[in-house]
C-alpha cells in the first residue's frame, strides 16, 4: 500500500516535471512566439520577467513546483484572469461529457459483449465484433461531423453545437463513447468467454441454474475485474478524445479551453490544462487499482 | 468471406501506398484554385467534387495519402529507434540505469499520449517534421517497454552467454543476438502503431496543429469541410472514409500478423 502510494507520488512528480519541461525544452522562444517577430525588445523583456523566464531554470522549476502544489496556476494572458478560475468554469462541462460517454459505453458494451460471448461464432457475435472493429477505427473528429449532418441538419433532432439542455449532450456523448464502447465490448466478450470455461460455471449449470442468471449473475460478475482495469486505462484516451470532441461540438470544457489556449499561445493555461488532465488520469488509474484490490478477494487476502 | 477479410484490406493498403508514392508524379493539382467550381458536388468532370476554394477533392485526397503515409511511417520509425535503444539498454544494463529508465517509461505511460502530442504539436508549431517529433515523443514508450521485456526474457539464454563469453560487446549482443529474436512482437506492435499514427496525424491536423496549409491532410480537409457540412457534405465524407478504410485495413493486417506469429512463437 505504502509502496503503491509512493510510486503514484513519484509518477505525479514526473508528470508535473514533464509538463514544465514541455514549454522550456522545446526549441524556440515562447516570448517571441507569443508577441510575434515584430515585437519591441522592451515588451519582450517585460513579458519575460512576468513569466519568470529571465531567472535560472532550476529556480523556475522549484518555483513552479511550489506554486502548483499550493494550487496557484498563474494568470492567463489571453483572459487576464487566474487560470484556476478558468479551469473551475470549464471542469463541470468536461466531467458531464466524460460521464455521459462512459455510461453510454458501458450500456452498449456490457450487453453486446455478454451476448457475443453467449452466442460465440453466431451472427450476433460477428455483428458485435464488426461493430467493435469499426468503432475503434472511426475517428471521432469524423464521427462528430457525420452525426451533426444526420441528426442535426437533416433530421433536426439535436442542436448542432454548444451546451444548452440535455439534447445538446447526446451527440457529443455518442461521438466520444463509441470508441470506448468498441474496445470495452471486445474485452467483455473475451473476459466472459474465459469465465464461461471455468468449472464453477459447469457446476452451476449442472445444478439447473437458468442460463440468464448464469450469464448475467455468475459470468459477468467474475468478468468485471479486467473490464474495470481497462476502463481506468481507457479513461486517458477518453479525456484526450474529449479534446477533439469538445472542439467539434464547441462544447465549453477543458479540452476546448486547451485548444483555444494553444492557438492564443496562452502558455500558463496550456500548462494547467495538460497538468489537470494528466493528473486526473493518474489518479483514476490509482483509484482503479484500489477498487480492483478491494473487489477481488484474491488480491485483498 | 475470407477473401473479403484478407484481400480487401491488403488491396486498400496497396492503393494507399500507391497513391502516396505516385501522387507527386501524377498530373494532380491539389492546390489549384478554381473559383467557378467552388463547392461543386461530385460528378461534372471532377470525380469527388471541389472544396470551398474550388480545389479538386480527389487530388487533395491523393496528396493527403502521401501526408498520412509519411507521418505514419516516420512516427513509427523514429519511435522504434528510440524505443529499441532505450528498452534494449535498460534490459541489458540492469541496475540503476534500468531503474531510472523504467521510471521514465512509467511517467510517459502515465500520460494520455495523444494529449501530450497535442500540447507538443501546439508548442512546436505546424509542419510535417514537427508532427513526427510530437507523435514520436509519446510513441517510443510502448516499444521501449516491449523491447525491455523481451530482452529481459531472452538475455539468460545460452547463446547470449556464449556470445558474451566470446567477447561480444553490449551493442553486438543487442543487435545481433537479442533483437532478431524479439523482432516478431515488435513488428506487430509497429503495425498497430502505423494505424495509431495515421489517426493521430489526422486528429492533430483537424485541430489545426498538423501540416501547414495549403499542404493537404485528411484531417485538415475534414476541418475545412465541416463549415460547409449542409451544402457540401462530400468535403467531410470523402477524407473521413479514407482515414477509416486505411486504419481499418492496417488494424486487420495487424490482427492477422499477431495471430500468425502467436502460433509460431508458442511451440
Amino acid at each position: 500500500m505504502a509502496a503503491r502510494t509512493a510510486s503514484a507520488a513519484l509518477v505525479i512528480l514526473g508528470v508535473g516535471s514533464l509538463v514544465f519541461l514541455l514549454i522550456h525544452l522545446v526549441p524556440g522562444d515562447p516570448v517571441e512566439a507569443m508577441l510575434g517577430e515584430g515585437a519591441r525588445a522592451a515588451d519582450r523583456e517585460v513579458l519575460r520577467a512576468a513569466l519568470g523566464l529571465d531567472r535560472p531554470l532550476a529556480e523556475q522549476y522549484l518555483g513552479y513546483l511550489a506554486r502548483t502544489a499550493s494550487l496557484d496556476l498563474g494568470q492567463s494572458f489571453a483572459y487576464q484572469r487566474p487560470v484556476a478560475d478558468l479551469l473551475a468554469e470549464r471542469i463541470p462541462a468536461t466531467l458531464e461529457l466524460a460521464l455521459a460517454a462512459l455510461t453510454l459505453a458501458l450500456l452498449l458494451a456490457l450487453p453486446l459483449g455478454v451476448l457475443a460471448a453467449r452466442h460465440r461464432g453466431g451472427a450476433l457475435d460477428t455483428g458485435a465484433m464488426g461493430f467493435s472493429l469499426l468503432g475503434a477505427a472511426i475517428p471521432n473528429f469524423w464521427l462528430g461531423p457525420v452525426l451533426i449532418l444526420v441528426f442535426s441538419l437533416w433530421l433536426g433532432w439535436t442542436p448542432v453545437s454548444g451546451r444548452e439542455g440535455a439534447a445538446s449532450l447526446v451527440l457529443p456523448a455518442v461521438t466520444l463513447g463509441t470508441g470506448l464502447a468498441a474496445v470495452l465490448a471486445r474485452m467483455v466478450r473475451s473476459s466472459v468467454l474465459e469465465v464461461l470455461a471455468e468449472d464453477y460455471i459447469r457446476t452451476a449449470r449442472a445444478k439447473g441454474l437458468r442460463e440468464s442468471s448464469l450469464l448475467w449473475g455468475h459470468a459477468l460478475r467474475n468478468a468485471w475485474l479486467p473490464v474495470l482495469t481497462l476502463i481506468g486505462l481507457q479513461l486517458g484516451g477518453l479525456l484526450a478524445g474529449a479534446v477533439i470532441t469538445e472542439t467539434v461540438f464547441a462544447w465549453p470544457g477543458v479540452g476546448s479551453l486547451l485548444i483555444e489556449a494553444i492557438q492564443a499561445r496562452d502558455y500558463p493555461v496550456v500548462q494547467a490544462c495538460v497538468l489537470l488532465i494528466s493528473l486526473t488520469y493518474v489518479l483514476v488509474n490509482a483509484l482503479t487499482d484500489l477498487v480492483c484490490a478491494w473487489a477481488d478477494p484474491r488480491v485483498r487476502g | 468471406m475470407s477473401a473479403l477479410r484478407h484481400g480487401l484490406p491488403a488491396g486498400l493498403l496497396l492503393l494507399w501506398l500507391l497513391a502516396a508514392l505516385v501522387a507527386p508524379v501524377l498530373p494532380l493539382a491539389p492546390d489549384r484554385i478554381d473559383l467557378t467550381a467552388i463547392l461543386a458536388p461530385p460528378g461534372h468532370g471532377s470525380l469527388l467534387g471541389n472544396d470551398d476554394l474550388g480545389r479538386p477533392v480527389l487530388d487533395r485526397l491523393l496528396a493527403g495519402a502521401r501526408t498520412s503515409l509519411l507521418v505514419g511511417l516516420g512516427v513509427v520509425t523514429v519511435s522504434l529507434v528510440i524505443g529499441v535503444l532505450v528498452g534494449g539498454v535498460a534490459g541489458l544494463a540492469g541496475g540503476w540505469l534500468d531503474l531510472v529508465l523504467v521510471r521514465l517509461i512509467d511517467v510517459f505511460l502515465a500520460f494520455p499520449g495523444i494529449l501530450l502530442a497535442i500540447a507538443l504539436a501546439g508548442i512546436l508549431g505546424p509542419g510535417i517534421d514537427n508532427l513526427i517529433i510530437a507523435l514520436a515523443a509519446v510513441g517510443w514508450v510502448g516499444y521501449a517497454r516491449l523491447v525491455r521485456a523481451q530482452v529481459l526474457s531472452l538475455k539468460r539464454r545460452d547463446h547470449v552467454a556464449a556470445a558474451r563469453a566470446l567477447g561480444a560487446g553490449p551493442a553486438r549482443l543487442l543487435f545481433r543476438h537479442l533483437l532478431p529474436l524479439a523482432l516478431a512482437p515488435v513488428l506487430v506492435e509497429a503495425t498497430f502503431g502505423v494505424a495509431a499514427a495515421v489517426i493521430a496525424e489526422a486528429g492533430l491536423s483537424f485541430l489545426g496543429l498538423g501540416v501547414q496549409p495549403p499542404q493537404a491532410s485528411w484531417g485538415s480537409m475534414i476541418r475545412d469541410g465541416a463549415a460547409y457540412l449542409l451544402v457540401a457534405p462530400h468535403l467531410v465524407l470523402a477524407p473521413g472514409v479514407a482515414v477509416l478504410l486505411v486504419v481499418l485495413s492496417v488494424n486487420l493486417l495487424g490482427d492477422r500478423l499477431r495471430d500468425r506469429i502467436d502460433v509460431r512463437s508458442r511451440p
